[in-house]
């Protein structure tokens, strides 16, 4: 009975290791990086997400939505933690669309931190239209909803290349190797010195890929921080609680002839 | 069912248990006379019940929330994620829950196969176990299907699907299954309200699980029928009771880690982009406990006979009792039948495998093949080894050949194994 006991044990353990990913078979495999945020204990560089904010707001934000985010959500703790005033300035420089007022008419208002993000698009429609045929997908879970997460978006954002010999391209869309069947119909928007960092780092392609994908991470998972946290909390206390339950057991079980 | 007849000690008490017999029932459920030589595989019922609850008790906060609407619910949501007070923990808790809960129940479910525990007199238990099971699987299916993303709507699309292999009717109770021309809004609403049905029917169950188990008592792992209460028993509290809780710790730090530290390792990251009918993705695959049945679905060319064949799957459970001819529970006595039950595990593992993979080449064949072992076993394995096979000698009592030593070493040994 130990061994069949064993050999389920190992099979148990077997079940909890997560099936390997189908691969397209013309995808490169996205490069690997070490984020800060991976990992038990792991946290955002604050640094870098704000850096990667400005990046998203002076490049992304002109295609890409993030509909589920509110500006407030820069100030709170775990994200870019803005101060105060700095999240207020960010939300008045948009201006948001409201309404209707007592005449009925909307009327656009300076942004409140309690707003949403704004949408450089009114609807999906008007952003497929004027992204020649292809949705800019809205950036809120974008990390969460593609396989490879960080380390994916990371890849496609440094991946683009000039195109093979033998590969011809249509008008309007790029070679990129970490994309599926290598065709991407976003353009390469990074190049060097495009943002002026507030902080004075060299915004080279690889620094604001870097900042601009931790940025996106936090955006789909603004819980990680507190979730590492309360994990490592969750755990020690269910341990410690285990080994006290354990030996109430042996001292229970000593009363009768059995082993346990 | 208790040996010995409860009695209350206070009037008021007694007053009270004349009218409901709920304390009896309590000192029932505290003294229940336990086989002491249950291993830790028998801790899952009790971890199973944990399951129920957990999940009970995160899906009405989670609908407090939710919104069953094809253009909100995606975004209630992230709502739930990002606005509602520790929203993330109880919808991770809620999502992985799911995967635990089925973690167990096929531990739950193989324990019961290797040591007999669905033989008489304990049919009726087993029956009840896999209606639970049945029910299991459609509320996950439903559940699934609420945060509507893709693999959600593509998920429904498909497995509703399946009814349209029904001849002359099926396009029909598709379409009334769907309350539409396709999986939409009105799809979402009634899965949203049966899956908040289901999982107090499956409670329902669980009750008459359990009478029907207090009616013969647990099996054990040496599979003979023990007097009770004896040597051989212990009393359910607080011997089985603080067992279960240990084991029920140990499973709680395994989820622990899976809710805080990889609560989408499980999930599939497609269903974080929204439904979209027009687009379908590369590959719909179901989540990971319903991938066995997905493989014999797909290992069948035709549509209606790999439906057929996978609601056989789940079918021939039912009958699994008069299947099996031993007469010896306790796959511990029987060298033979042990072996296939291992490679039953095996098959069982290697059909899930395969059921992610793509429906071609190697894949398609191994999926064959682990199907057709699948139904061997229970259509030939079981009854032709239960005749066949010569059993190990089966000790009198739990606690006998231990403590007389006279019985043969080798059963004296397995009896006296650690758990």
């Amino acid at each position: 009975m130990i061994k069949s006991n064993q050999r389920l044990f190992v099979l148990f353990f077997l079940l909890l290791i997560p099936f390997k990913p189908i691969q397209s078979a013309e995808m490169a495999e996205p490069i690997k990086v070490d984020w800060s945020f991976k990992g038990l204990t792991g946290t955002f560089d604050r640094a870098s997400l704000q850096r990667g904010f400005q990046v998203y707001k002076e490049v992304c934000a002109s295609c890409h939505s993030m509909q589920y985010l509110s500006y407030r959500n820069l100030g709170e703790p775990g994200g870019p933690e803005f101060s105060k005033q700095e999240v207020k300035a960010i939300a008045a420089s948009f201006e948001i669309e409201d309404g209707p007022d007592s005449q009925g008419e909307m009327f656009t208002r300076p942004g409140k931190p309690s707003d949403k993000f704004k949408s450089p698009y009114p609807n999906v429609q008007a952003a497929i239209a004027a992204n020649g045929g292809a949705y800019p997908p809205d950036m809120s879970v974008l990390v969460k909803a593609r396989k490879g997460g960080a380390n994916y978006i990371y890849s496609v954002l440094v991946g683009y290349e000039d195109p093979p010999p033998g590969v011809t391209l249509d008008d309007g869309v790029y070679y990129n190797k970490y994309m599926a069947g290598n065709k991407i119909k976003m353009p390469n928007n990074l190049m060097d010195g495009l943002v002026e960092y507030a902080d004075g780092t060299e915004s080279t392609v690889d620094q604001m890929a870097m900042d601009v994908t931790t940025f996106l991470a936090w955006a789909a998972e603004p819980e990680l921080e507190e979730r590492h946290k309360t994990g490592v909390k969750v755990i020690i206390y269910l341990v410690l609680l285990t080994i006290l339950v354990y030996l109430s057991m042996k001292k229970i079980w000593s009363r009768v002839d059995s082993e346990i | 069912m208790s040996e010995h007849e409860y009695v209350p000690k206070s009037k008021a008490a007694k007053w009270f248990n004349d009218r409901l017999p709920l304390l009896t029932l309590g000192a029932h459920l505290t003294d229940y006379p336990t086989p002491k030589n249950l291993n830790y595989w028998w801790t899952f019922g009790g971890i199973l019940t944990f399951c129920l609850i957990t999940q009970i008790v995160t899906g009405i906060v989670l609908a407090m929330h939710y919104v069953a609407h094809a253009d909100l619910a995606f975004a209630s949501v992230e709502h739930i994620m990002r606005d509602v007070n520790y929203g993330w923990l109880i919808r991770y808790i809620h999502s992985n829950g799911a995967s635990m809960f089925f973690l167990a129940v096929y531990i739950h479910i193989f324990r019961s196969l290797f040591y007999g525990s669905y033989k008489s007199p304990r049919e009726v238990i087993w029956i009840i176990g896999l209606m639970i099971y049945l029910l299991m699987m459609a509320a996950a299916f439903m559940g699934y299907v609420l945060p509507w993303g893709q693999m959600s709507f593509w998920g429904a699309t498909v497995i509703t699907n399946l009814f349209s292999a029904i001849p002359l009717v099926g396009d029909s109770i598709t379409t009334w299954l769907w309350g539409a021309y396709s999986v939409d809004n009105p799809t979402l609403n009634r899965f949203f309200s049966l899956h908040y049905l289901i999982p107090f029917l499956i409670l329902g169950l669980v009750v008459l699980h359990i009478w029907a188990l207090h009616v013969p008592g647990n099996n054990n792992p040496v599979g003979i029928d023990i007097k009770k209460p004896s040597k051989d028993t212990v009393p359910f509290h607080p011997y089985i009771t603080i067992k279960d809780a240990f084991a029920l710790l140990v499973f709680m730090i395994i989820f622990a880690g899976f809710v805080f530290f990889t609560p989408n390792v499980l999930g599939h990251s497609d269903n974080y982009i929204p439904a979209n009918p027009l687009v379908t993705p590369a590959h719909i695959v179901p989540e990971w406990y319903l991938l066995p049945f997905y493989a014999i679905l797909r290992s069948v060319p035709d549509k209606l006979g790999g439906v057929i064949l996978m609601f056989s799957a789940i079918f021939i459970l039912f009958v699994l009792p008069w299947l099996d001819t031993s007469k010896v529970r306790s796959a511990v006595f029987r060298p033979i039948y042990r072996q296939f039950f291992w490679i039953l595990v095996i098959d069982v593992l290697m059909l899930g495998y395969v059921g992610a993979m793509p429906a071609e080449g190697v894949y398609l064949v191994l999926a064959r093949v682990g199907t057709i072992y699948y139904f061997l076993h229970f259509i030939v394995v079981m009854p032709v080894v239960g005749y066949l096979e010569k059993t190990d000698p089966i000790p009198m009592s739990i606690s006998e050949p231990v403590l007389s030593g006279g019985a043969e070493p080798s059963i004296a040994r397995k009896v006296d194994d650690k758990v």
